[in-house]
């Protein structure tokens, strides 16, 4: 039996390199590959892995298992880490004099392993230590390039928010294992409390990490702090984990309630919604990816929604669909995201700036960043016939599909209709115009600024690893049945026993829909191939120039007037401008022979604004009221633990 | 016999796409007292295109030349999976009805990318344009076609319109079929880039949505762009005449004949319609098209609220 902990091994080892990369990538791309290889077997053979070793820590065992749904997710960790790692050898050598590129490749290693770790663990302490150090490998990654104030505050924006959401996963396992006495999860019952206060804890904790929208406030900050490539890790993959959590918890706390389904359907749409919206009105490239990526987590939280509302109405078919395409969708923007942030990253390099309105004809010196970049912002605007539809076709067609059997207690069934169809459709829309502009803006059109136009293609070991996964999103595309039995076994794990036969019959049914889309992108993709054919037969031989674009009649356009990013979007936040209160300064020109005149737009976070940052003065606020507590005299705290004492004296024997 | 009608469909399709603007051109220049163009006038301009020569832009990539193969490809993909009435589409599966809204998504995402393109602020504005309303019209038509799914309990285009019969119309779906026909319509209009929410004949390129980006484009490349934007028209008119005209006599030749003659009095509507509306303000488009998605999500309602 081949260990999936071998790959941990194989990392610790990894950790000594101070100055060379290589033993850091080679640590990743050895335990990863291991990993890669035995979550494939699992996933074909449907045979789980089991360890069990003994472990000191009071209630801790290291009690690992990799079942189809760990499987599925430690893939995904094992490949998109594999590649950032290969990117990141590239990504770092300039930094090579600067920084000790050392502690960069420990904590990468150590939050590829933590990351694994909370995928396998089947015990409370070992998952919540592993949580614990994803997120503080993670914190020391973000905050690399510490001497930015901005990233400093992002780092700590991060930590925090990373240990409110620890504090009610500690509470959640805590009420699971009081009854059993054991924190193994196999041993945890839900009759310490009611299962809708754990679901709570569970969507509260897990949701931070995944970054559902209230609790969203950190994934902005921290994603465009880290270096690219790690970025793509915990946009990637990493925010995947909290969804891994909350897909395991279903499989503990026993069959959805109906309002569970409406809560992340809720919940879905919000961040569905929100997040591409406040994507749009961003300038910065990785910013704007981070908070797509608060939208994708949107989607898949509503395929865990149709999929729970399907499991609590006895609706087999829209329990398989909804929770096949949550998963899909995991596995996708998984994907396409780490594309894109791996492609943001040469970006980054090459030009030395994210902020869109000052990039601009980049394809012309990096043809191989733009067109993967391209193949990315198709498959994340959801078009087919790139992987990006799949998982959105599906929980389409699950909650279409659920519409027509209404149960008799819930008037408000087309409700979930209008939620899932609308809200998919509508983010749909919003996702194109917001990458057409993140890709027409940066990579096409003049330059606008001389650094724009001085941009290099990346180095081949940033090259690769953007190819390598553009190639998975047009190949996940058009193999789209094959991956419902990949994932068959997965969802099965988490229906409950009495729906699982009929369920893994409507996933077999969903088979001849998957086919029809994949014969229809044949046919596009046929067609495109016919045309090019045509049109170069059509100008061989014929009169072919080049020329200047019309400028309708202008005879002296700068790259300046270009259209930028933000006036591109500037109809859609104005628009929603009540939800994004989007902040202007306009200094407009005045007077006959105008000098000075500025536009300066921006949609700072307005959960942020509006929520935590009063909540958090107000309890800075509350703490200060208590300083005069703190005397620093010894003298007064021994008196605090002296009556501390007589008091519980009193309580307990009075 | 049914693959004979749909490929039936299919050609005629290909082959009277060209004609409906020649309709709609006509109608107007009837109201307004004109002759107006040929009838057969955008024949001619394909045909023209097809033979000249190109000429492009120093500022563009290899994007720009993808756009229209893009484009023509994705609308020649919908053709074959959306049904004319009765008459089912040649591809047909359960959803068939998203891949076809998603393939005209990926038309407008080259469309965009192939005007950002050139650098011109003009095609810029156009772009953000076209961005901005198509992401707000696919609601609209999303949930309208997921209410025709469940009065006919399928979800392939081809069972749900052959479910849209007479019958169907006078008892329990006509109001909400009614709704949907409408929304369809605010829908056809704004993707065709038609008034009330573009003008294709305006003068002025600041005004224009559609035209505007393909104002770089020339020769074979435009003829493609043309085409492209026909077959759009087609399929998205064969979506509208399908609830409009019930004819679902099963016996295809006449159904296919009463689809064809309803998409020509379509034309005919839609020229009716240009004449005697004025253009929208651009800030008002976007309540039309809400006004389309609350239309939508009341025929849900409606056809869920039927026992």
């Amino acid at each position: 039996m081949i260990l999936p902990a071998a790959g941990l091994v194989s990392l610790a080892v990894g950790r000594s390199p101070k100055v060379a990369c290589l033993t850091g990538a080679a640590g990743v791309l050895l335990g990863g590959g291991v990993v890669l290889f035995q979550s494939l077997r699992v996933l074909i053979s449907g045979v789980p892995e089991r360890l069990r070793l003994e472990w000191a820590v009071p209630f801790g065992s290291a009690n690992m298992e990799m079942d189809a749904l760990s499987a599925v997710f430690a893939l995904v960790i094992a490949l998109v880490t594999m590649l950032a790692a290969v990117y990141g050898c590239g990504y770092l050598q300039a930094d090579a004099g600067r920084k000790n590129l050392g502690v960069s490749w420990f904590f990468f290693n150590l939050l590829a392993a933590s990351m694994l770790t909370v995928v396998l663990a089947r015990n409370g302490v070992l998952f919540l230590v592993s949580w614990e150090l994803m997120s503080l490998s993670s914190f020391f990654l973000v905050t690399r390039d510490d001497d930015k104030e901005s990233v400093r505050r992002a780092g700590w924006i991060y930590l925090v928010a990373m240990h409110l959401g620890t504090a009610f996963l500690m509470a959640l396992f805590l009420l699971l294992g009081k009854n059993a006495g054991s924190l193994d999860f196999d041993q945890f019952s839900t009759a310490a409390a009611p299962s809708g206060v754990l679901f709570v804890l569970a969507v509260i904790g897990f949701g931070t990490k995944a970054g559902f929208m209230p609790m969203h406030v950190w994934l902005p900050e921290a994603h465009p702090a880290a270096p690219s490539h790690v970025s793509a890790v915990m946009s990637g993959v990493m925010i995947k984990t909290g969804i891994y959590g909350l897909l395991r918890m279903l499989t503990i706390l026993g069959p959805p309630p109906a309002w569970w389904g409406w809560t992340f359907l809720a919940i879905g749409t919000v961040s569905g919604i929100l997040g591409v919206l406040y994507a749009l009105s961003q300038h910065d490239l990785k910013r704007l990816l981070a908070y797509s990526s608060v939208e994708n987590i949107g989607i898949i939280a509503m395929g865990l929604g149709v999929g729970c509302l399907g499991i609590s109405h006895g609706n087999p078919a829209m329990a398989a669909l909804g929770l096949t395409g949550c998963l899909l969708h995991v596995v996708n923007h998984s994907v396409f995201k780490s594309l894109l942030f791996l492609g943001a990253g040469s970006v980054l390099h090459a030009a030395g700036t994210g902020e869109l309105d000052r990039l601009g004809g980049l394809s012309k010196h990096m043809p191989v960043t733009s067109a993967t970049f391209l193949v990315g912002a198709a498959a994340i605007s959801g078009l087919p016939p790139l992987n990006g539809f799949l998982g959105e076709f599906l929980i389409y067609l699950g909650a279409v599909g659920g519409l027509g059997s209404q149960p008799q207690d819930t008037p408000a069934w087309p409700l979930m209709c209008v939620l899932v169809v609308g809200g998919l459709a509508l983010i749909g829309g919003l996702a194109a115009a917001c990458f057409t502009s993140a890709f027409g803006i940066a990579f096409l059109g003049e330059p606008r600024t001389d650094e724009a136009a001085r941009a290099h293609e990346a180095g081949a070991t940033m090259r690769w690893p953007m190819i390598v996964l553009a190639g998975l999103c047009v190949l996940i595309g058009l193999t789209a049945p094959l991956w419902l039995s990949v994932l068959e076994p997965a969802v099965a794990a988490i229906i409950p026993n009495h729906l699982r036969e009929a369920a893994t019959a409507s996933t077999s049914q969903a088979v001849a829909p998957l086919t029809g889309v994949v014969l229809g992108s044949g046919i596009l993709l046929g067609l495109v191939g016919l045309l090019v054919y045509v049109r170069r037969k059509l100008l061989a031989g014929r009169c072919v120039e080049r020329s200047v674009t019309w400028g309708c009649g202008y005879a002296a356009p700068t790259p300046r007037m270009q259209y930028t990013a933000s006036s591109f979007t500037r109809p859609l936040t104005f628009l929603f401008r009540l939800f994004l209160r989007p902040r202007d300064e306009i200094h407009p020109p005045r007077g006959l022979f105008p000098t000075d005149a500025r536009l300066h737009t921006a949609a700072p976070d307005l959960f942020r604004r509006r929520v935590y940052e009063p909540a958090f003065l107000g309890m800075a606020w509350m703490a200060s009221r208590l300083r005069w507590l703190q005397q620093g005299r010894i003298q007064v705290y021994v008196l605090y633990i002296a009556l501390t004492i007589l008091a519980l004296l009193i309580w307990k024997l009075g | 016999m049914s693959i004979l009608a749909s490929i039936a469909h299919v050609l005629l399709a290909l082959l009277l796409a060209p004609l409906l603007p020649g309709i709609i051109n006509r109608v107007k220049a009837w109201f307004a007292g004109r002759h107006g163009q040929p009838l057969l006038q955008a024949y001619y301009d394909l045909w023209k295109l097809v033979h000249r020569g190109a000429v492009y832009s120093k500022t563009t990539t290899w994007v720009f030349v993808a756009g229209p193969i893009v484009e023509l490809a994705c609308a020649a993909t919908a053709l074959l999976i959306v049904p004319l009435g009765g008459i089912p589409g040649l591809l047909a599966f359960p959803g068939d009805f998203l891949l076809m809204a998603y393939l005209f998504g990926l038309m407008r995402f080259f469309t965009i990318l192939a005007a950002l393109d050139t650098g011109s602020s003009f095609e810029g504005m156009g772009a953000s344009r076209e961005a901005f309303f198509s992401a707000l019209a696919e609601p609209a038509l999303l949930v309208g076609l997921a209410s025709l799914t469940v009065l006919s309990d399928s979800l392939s285009l081809g069972p749900m319109y052959s479910a849209v019969t007479w019958t169907a119309m006078a008892s329990v779906g006509g109001p909400a079929l009614l709704l949907v026909a409408t929304a369809v319509l605010i829908v056809f209009l704004t993707e065709n880039a038609r008034i009330p929410v573009d003008d294709p004949n305006t003068h002025l390129e600041l005004t224009m949505i559609h035209e505007v980006m393909v104002l770089d484009h020339g020769g074979p490349d435009f003829a493609m762009i043309q085409y492209g934007a026909l077959l759009k028209l087609w399929v998205l008119g064969a979506l509208l005449v399908g609830i409009l005209v019930p004819v679902r006599s099963g016996f295809w030749p006449i159904d296919l004949a009463a689809g064809v003659a309803g998409m020509l009095v379509l034309a005919v509507l839609v020229g009716v319609i240009e004449s005697l509306i004025a253009r929208l303000r651009l800030v008002r488009v976007p309540q039309f098209l809400v006004a389309a998605s609350v239309l939508s999500i009341l025929a849900l309602i409606l056809v869920m609220r039927q026992p």
